[in-house]
């Protein structure tokens, strides 16, 4: 008998890249996030070939989820095409054999950093979001122990001391993204860094979607039908974006979150945050077959 | 009419006592802060404490906000939907008790303020804890709690560490009185200001207690503070109650030697 007989032949990494006890790990503490919408789960976060703050909290879950008949999508602040997005995506599909796409409407599994895909998800995708800093407390309570009293509480008050101080120094709520928000009426969480034009896409959605911090070691998911309400004062209504008018300059599109594109002019041009939507919007115009999904926003309005 | 003013039964105290401590004992490691200390105010009193430092009365003001819990003793409050011992609350029930009922004014502004926060804020934010969520009613009753501290209202939503200290402590006092408690609690709020802004200050005081016959339990060392104030005087000395009385009492007929030697210390 040798060695060899007794162990497994040699690979260069476990399926999915992570090893199979840091999957089952990640796979309790997500089944726990979705039990308790909105509340931080912490994880034993691991090491993966990307520096810490690049996406490494969503990249373990959606490693964690991946499986062969998987199609992927990975997003950087709506584009497709950055070269964090495909390399990312290119190491999810190198890593699990799944299927890569662009495509909203094809893929099963989202991860994205700061956007939420302008097409209505469906029940049977995930999307994951990373997140940089997942404790919403934190700019009241630099104390993590007593956040996490505060939690335990349900002690929020504070938070509306921030949109108070906005309004008072600005006339306006300031807060433009991860604006925090209540999940099931009992926690509330940062919702990462996505534009305040994408958090209602959240509010009983039919997807599942997980929030995860590789650095802070944190995870929590907001499970589809899920209240996640804004945090806002009884007479200050919640006000996204004043996107409702702009009009792509390649697409043409009206009425979804734009880029402000600055021109040599001292103007600026806009153009669709996702682009991958622009893009079928112009095949499309060229005449070819492209099938586009239903939007959460009709005539730039979220309908109720 | 003065018959019948004859056959009045005379006028005893009948009003129970607000606030009830008793036989609080608190050691730190072999240091003996408060030894079977009993305390009690009456509603729309005030109960001043002095002391020299070290005496235990800030940590007797600190088991009053709850911030600390005795090795042993009993403390009640006289207020609807509070039976019982107050130390054995749970943290949730100390905290919403602290910011809704009582309220406290520290010697150092920085224990009592956000001073990131704008004055205005610091108020609301009282307000906040305790359920309100309308910006409109924040502002309103931020600016009344202000104004009833005599505090300029064109400054209300400067930051506090911009703020003069005699300021600051107006900005502490709406603060407290936001919620219009059922207790103030005073740690020296005038020590560190000025002879003229202290007199300002306690000016304020004296007038929010006319006008809301609020029951005040005020700390300092300062026997000036505490005869303008108070109408009852705990004198403490290494942990204990030496002596306790009316102020008057105290002042003009100090009976215990180490009250005696304070009060003839005074300049």
């Amino acid at each position: 008998m040798t060695i060899a007989t007794l162990t497994k032949p040699w690979e260069a990494f476990s399926y999915g890249f992570l090893d199979a006890s840091a999957k089952r790990e990640l796979r309790r503490r997500m089944l726990k996030a979705i039990a308790v919408p909105g509340c931080q789960m912490p994880y034993a976060s691991r090491e993966v070939p990307m520096a810490r703050g690049w996406g490494t909290g969503g990249l373990q879950v959606t490693l964690t989820l991946l499986k062969p008949s998987s199609v992927v999508k990975v997003i950087d602040q709506g584009a497709d095409d950055s070269v964090n997005a495909a390399s990312i995506r290119s190491f999810l599909s190198k890593v699990s054999g799944a299927a890569e796409t662009w495509d909203t409407l094809a893929a099963t599994l989202i991860q994205s950093r700061h956007r939420i895909p302008e097409e209505r998800l469906r029940a049977d995708q995930v999307l994951v979001l990373q997140v940089p800093n997942p404790e919403p407390l934190r700019p009241v309570e630099p104390n993590m122990s007593v956040a996490r009293q505060m939690h335990a509480d349900a002690d929020y008050g504070r938070l509306w001391l921030i949109l108070y101080e906005q309004i008072v120094r600005s006339g306006r709520i300031m807060q433009g993204a991860s604006y925090p928000a209540l999940v099931n009426g009992r926690h509330v969480m940062t919702p990462s860094p996505i534009p305040r034009w994408d958090l209602p896409k959240l509010h009983m959605a039919q997807h599942l979607t997980f929030l995860s911090a590789g650095r802070e070691k944190r995870l929590y998911a907001v499970p589809p039908f899920t209240r996640v309400d804004p945090l806002v004062f009884s007479d200050v209504p919640y006000k996204v974006e004043d996107h409702a008018a702009l009009t792509c300059h390649r697409s043409g599109v009206t009425g979804y979150f734009m880029n402000e594109i600055p021109q040599g002019s001292g103007g600026s041009v806009f153009e669709l945050s996702d682009s991958h939507l622009g893009i079928k919007v112009i095949r499309r115009a060229k005449g070819e077959d492209v099938a586009l999904g239903a939007t959460w926003y009709e005539n730039g309005k979220m309908p109720q | 009419m003065t018959a019948a003013l004859a056959l009045r039964a005379p006028q005893l105290m009948t009003t129970p006592p607000l606030l009830t401590m008793t036989g609080v004992s608190r050691r730190y490691g072999d240091v003996v802060a408060l030894d079977d200390v009993s305390a009690m105010v009456y509603p729309g009193e005030v109960l001043g404490i002095v002391g020299e430092s070290g005496s235990g009365k800030s940590t007797l003001l600190r088991m009053m906000n709850l911030e600390d819990t005795p090795d042993a003793g009993d403390y009640r409050l006289a207020l609807p939907d509070l039976p019982g011992n107050l130390f054995e609350l749970d943290r949730f029930a100390r905290r919403m008790l602290c910011a809704t009922r009582i309220g406290i004014v520290y010697q150092n502004p920085h224990l009592g303020l956000l001073m990131k926060n704008s004055s205005s804020g610091n108020v609301a934010e009282r307000l906040l804890i305790a359920g309100e969520r309308s910006f409109t009613a924040l502002r309103g009753r931020a600016r009344e709690a202000l104004d009833a501290s005599e505090f300029p209202l064109e400054r209300m939503d400067a930051r506090p560490i911009e703020l003069s200290g005699g300021m600051q402590q107006r900005v502490q006092l709406a603060k407290a009185i936001a919620l219009e408690p059922a207790l103030l609690l005073l740690d020296e709020p005038t020590t560190g200001l000025d002879v003229s802004v202290q007199a300002l200050v306690l000016d304020t005081l004296k007038r929010l207690q006319r006008d809301r016959a609020i029951t005040m339990v005020i700390v300092s060392h300062d026997l000036g503070v505490i005869r303008t104030m108070a109408d009852r005087v705990m004198v403490m000395r290494r942990g204990r109650v030496v002596e306790q009385g009316l102020a008057d009492q105290i002042f003009q007929d100090p009976q215990h030697a180490y009250t005696q030697q304070l009060v003839h210390a005074k300049l």
